[in-house]
């Protein structure tokens, strides 16, 4: 064998993409070097009981990574989702290990969690104990940040942040998307085979980005952060929401509900997210989704909408 | 689902001091190997678990050239496999030897 390549972390950091990497890769280089310690790791073998049952092949760490690492030399707790098994989709074991990371925040109180979303929702193979997961999760991230935790949600994975992964992303203190990281409840396929092909065209890859993909989320307001895929400037990101949170509590409750209103108001009749950056003021609103991402960057920051006083 | 399991003896033990190491995901054409320095020196152990039934005679060439090539002594091998390609299978089993040889935890 010749001698492995060997790759300066730091470069390593700025050159992986987001995107592609695996779900260990993403906390390996999020998290300051050699800090991560992992919960139920995959020597435990904490596997889903139930896919055996149809015959399907089981990861040993059922498809999310959890534990406790620090960030810029401040403690974190992470859970990442790997994409690519099972679509990152959310079963019993799966789902437990993340409401358990979140009620140890709870407990601790001042350690804030990262949640690095990769899903398209619940396990159809386990789908009563996915379900109940969401709820379980929905409510531990609610009562962890009443008991003053930050939930940081950043999201730019393959599979996206669908289903109860959306439901979640929108119960986080803040969000940060990249461009491919898409954040919705029903996916495109779902609207078209409910409500047909005029309501929502999934092979229109065009309009499922521009409706449910990173810069939409961050023009509405629903994500606070646009970033660029690397591993670098998910860090950098996650850092600085975890400066920018608040406190939480019925006020910031109330202001949400005030913003979601004010937004249904202003852009309930809108037949196109174009149409809604129109409304924005932006100017030439079709040509957003070929700005670079310091271009567009640059664009989000003159918008100025975030959801940061009312989450 | 096939469950298949392979029981060498190695010329010498694996180097590195780690006790475990993974590598890899489960999906379509894509296996995880979850490599553990558990086992007497001289052997070495391998557990598949895989969604392609009928393929063990390629297993057993793949593996039988990877223990060949590698000598991974001590160390157990538990694979959960999505139908991955034997030149995949090589690759990440060289990959997870590689990693528990590693210096670190």
């Amino acid at each position: 064998m010749t001698a492995p390549l060997h790759v300066a972390p730091a470069e390593r950091i700025s050159s992986t993409s987001f995107n592609e990497a695996s779900a260990r890769t993403r906390v390996e280089l999020l998290l300051d070097p050699g800090s991560f310690v992992e919960f139920i790791g995959p020597e435990k073998r904490q596997i889903s009981p139930h896919l055996r049952i149809f015959d399907l092949p089981e990861q040993f760490d059922d498809g999310i990574v959890v534990g406790h690492g620090r960030l810029d030399g401040s403690p974190v707790f992470i859970a990442a989702q790997e994409g690519r098994f099972m679509g990152g989709a959310f079963g019993e074991v799966h789902g437990a290990k993340l409401t358990g990371l979140l009620r140890a925040a709870r407990q601790i109180r001042s350690t804030p969690v990262l949640i690095l979303f990769d899903t398209g929702g619940v396990r159809l193979q386990e789908a009563n104990a996915g379900e109940l997961a969401i709820a379980e999760i929905m409510r531990a991230v609610m009562e962890a940040r009443t008991a003053g935790v930050k939930v940081i949600g950043l999201i730019g994975g393959r599979a996206g942040c669908y289903g109860g992964g959306g439901l979640m992303a929108g119960c986080c203190s803040a969000l940060a998307v990249s461009e491919p990281g898409r954040i919705a409840v029903s996916g495109p396929e779902v609207i078209e085979t409910n409500r047909g092909v005029e309501e929502f065209d999934s092979r229109d890859r065009a309009l499922v980005w521009r409706t449910m993909g990173g810069k939409h989320r961050r023009l509405l307001g629903a994500a606070d952060v646009f970033t660029d895929d690397t591993m670098q400037d998910f860090r950098e990101a996650a850092l600085d929401l975890l400066g920018l949170v608040g406190s939480f509590g019925l006020d910031k409750l109330k202001a949400e509900q005030m913003r979601l209103g004010d937004r249904l108001r202003r852009f309930g009749a809108c037949e196109d997210a174009v149409d809604i950056w129109t409304a924005e003021g932006i100017a030439h609103a079709e040509t957003v989704p070929e700005l670079s991402a310091d271009q567009f960057i640059a664009l989000a920051n003159r918008i100025g909408r975030t959801s940061r006083d009312a989450r | 689902m096939e469950d298949l399991s392979f029981q060498h003896r190695a010329r010498g033990r694996a180097g590195g001091s780690r006790q475990n190491a993974i590598v890899g995901v489960v999906a379509s054409g894509n296996l995880e190997v979850l490599v553990e320095r558990t086992l007497p020196d001289a052997e070495c152990r391998l557990e598949i678990k895989t969604a392609a039934v009928g393929f063990g005679e390629v297993w057993t060439a793949v593996i039988g050239d990877f223990v060949e090539r590698y000598s991974p002594g001590g160390l157990r091998f538990s694979i959960n496999d999505g139908g991955a390609r034997p030149d995949t299978v090589s690759l990440r089993l060289a990959q997870a030897v590689r990693l528990i040889e590693e210096d670190g935890r």
